[in-house]
């Protein structure tokens, strides 16, 4: 097996094991379009970063950490739905983030890499960095489990209850930038949120606990990589979008296992 | 028995222009069970959110008892489907508490037999149910019950509130009750707060019920209500002693 390929595999694995477990909170709460919409931010940090000659992965992980907080300070509002507010933040980042790069000519950046995934350029060192996001994001969301399950149930309960709810979901929010960030080079920005979405739905009709369907998720997200990448190097397809369709292919087998008899007990 | 747990001053709340709460004043010590009452839309569950510190007040002061322990019931509490979880599991979400604790309070709210059913699926009277042991996992001093027997028939609901009235009994905890149907919490609550956004009358049941305000407020239908309660009241109290026996009322 060529290197790279060892390469491209640990560094998606890393990304795996922790965007099932995070994507099972993001459709638990839904919040798929939220994910979406950090995502594409994403690359409006790319050109920061680019601008400001900070890593990229590093910029990602600010910039969407600044919209996070920036849709915080907007959730109070109600002159427009949530889901309008994100469909405006998402694509007016994403265009900006496409501008902003074009008018800085002087660096040539390879584009669709960003926006859909590179995984098989991946060096040893951003493999290094990929696990070191997801080992701190896989920490910290043990660490926050419990306060983040109560949240996800109820909210006035939870903070009736003690937690502190402000903290908890800011974390929350830092936690999916952090895999945005480390994630980028995998599936790219536009498709990071399948990685954590699609996983934890097919999780879900197998599962008894939240914990159960956050490790299932995990390893079916493992598993679309390594097919993924199979298939990419079989067909000679795009890796990225080939582990998002091996994912795919994963959920719709999911349901077809679970067709009445098997389904939720 | 007379330590407050809880104390409102003149608590007054407006979103935009529409005034939710004006000038309302309420107080709770422990052992006593306290009822709000009013129509729909009279701001009951936001007086509730007020003192429980979820919603600041714009005008007003609240107290809570420093370190009190609250056991809150909420109106409504849609569980996702996505969300895998028993019943056991979403008691425990309470805190930290053992397998055990978990299961003594599952079992104290009549909902013993329930620990591994999926959340989603148990009936309304079930949740409810199960909503009041995690309350009470937390050995609160102070139970807060909103409209906690919505889904339940008018029998459940009599045994509902005779499990709440034991257990402020058994605890000596308050408990602050809402309601839209003074008619059912009458023989189980020691006073009463009628709300229109405003405080309009308060008082023990029967003065409450016999209070103008009141019966303006709640029109024909408290008057109903009021002709029907003596003899429910009647009922309940020879059947108490029967223990169970209330049920065929």
């Amino acid at each position: 097996m060529d290197e790279f390929l060892i390469r491209a595999v640990a560094g998606g694995l890393g990304v795996a094991l922790i965007a099932g477990p995070l994507g099972c909170f993001l459709v638990w709460r839904r919040m798929a379009y939220f994910g979406d919409t950090l995502a594409h931010s994403g690359l409006l940090g790319v050109a920061g970063g680019v601008i400001l000659g900070v890593a990229p992965g590093a910029a990602v992980v600010v910039c969407c950490l600044l919209l996070a907080l920036l849709l915080v300070g907007l959730e109070g509002q109600r002159w427009l739905a949530r889901d309008t507010l994100l469909g405006i933040l998402s694509h007016s980042t994403l265009s900006l983030g496409l501008v902003a790069l074009a008018l800085v000519e002087t660096v040539r950046v390879d584009l669709v890499s960003y926006l859909f995934g590179d995984i098989l350029a991946l060096g040893w060192r951003e493999v290094a960095w990929i696990w070191a996001g997801a080992v701190l994001a896989l920490g910290l969301l043990v660490w926050l489990w419990r306060g983040l399950l109560a949240i996800t149930v109820d909210e006035d309960l939870a903070r009736v209850e003690g937690v502190a709810v402000a903290r908890v979901r800011l974390a929350f929010m830092l936690l999916v930038a952090l895999v945005i960030g480390a994630a980028m080079k995998v599936v790219g920005i536009l498709l990071i949120t399948s990685l954590m979405i699609i996983p934890a739905a097919t999780a879900r009709r197998f599962s008894a606990t939240p914990e159960a369907m956050a490790w299932l998720a995990a390893g079916l997200g493992a598993l679309a990589v390594l097919a993924g990448v199979g298939m990419s190097l079989m067909l000679d397809t795009p890796t990225g979008p080939s582990i998002v369709v091996m994912a795919a292919l994963g959920f719709s087998l999911g349901g077809l296992f679970s067709l009445p008899g098997l389904s939720r007990r | 028995m007379s330590s407050a747990l809880l104390h409102a001053r003149e608590v007054g709340l407006a979103i935009d222009d529409t005034v939710l709460l004006e000038s309302v004043s309420l107080s709770l010590a422990a052992g006593e069970i306290v009822t709000l009452i009013g129509p729909n839309g009279a701001g009951k569950t936001t007086l509730v959110r007020v003192l429980l510190g979820l919603l600041r007040p714009g005008r007003g002061e609240v107290w809570r008892a420093p370190g009190m322990r609250v056991g809150y019931m909420p109106q409504r509490l849609p569980v996702e489907d996505t969300l895998p979880l028993s019943v056991a599991r979403f008691v425990a979400l309470a805190g930290r508490y053992s397998g055990i604790q978990v299961q003594a309070a599952l079992a104290e709210a009549g909902a013993g037999h329930l620990p591994d059913r999926p959340l989603q699926r148990i009936s309304g009277g079930e949740f409810q149910r199960v909503l009041l042991a995690r309350a009470l996992l937390r050995r609160p001093q102070l139970l807060v019950l909103d409209e906690p027997a919505q889904a339940v028939d008018v029998n459940g609901q009599y045994e509902f509130y005779d499990l709440i009235q034991r257990l402020r009994r058994e605890r000596g905890c308050g408990v602050l009750l809402v309601s839209h149907d003074l008619h059912l919490v009458m023989a189980h609550t020691d006073r009463v707060l009628c709300l229109n956004r405003h405080v309009c009358c308060e008082g023990a049941p029967r003065e409450v019920s016999d209070h103008p305000a009141y019966r303006q407020l709640l029109g024909r239908e408290g008057s109903r209500h009021l002709a029907v309660y003596p003899h429910h009241h009647d009922h309940h109290h020879d059947l108490h002693g029967q223990v169970v026996g209330h049920r065929h009322g």
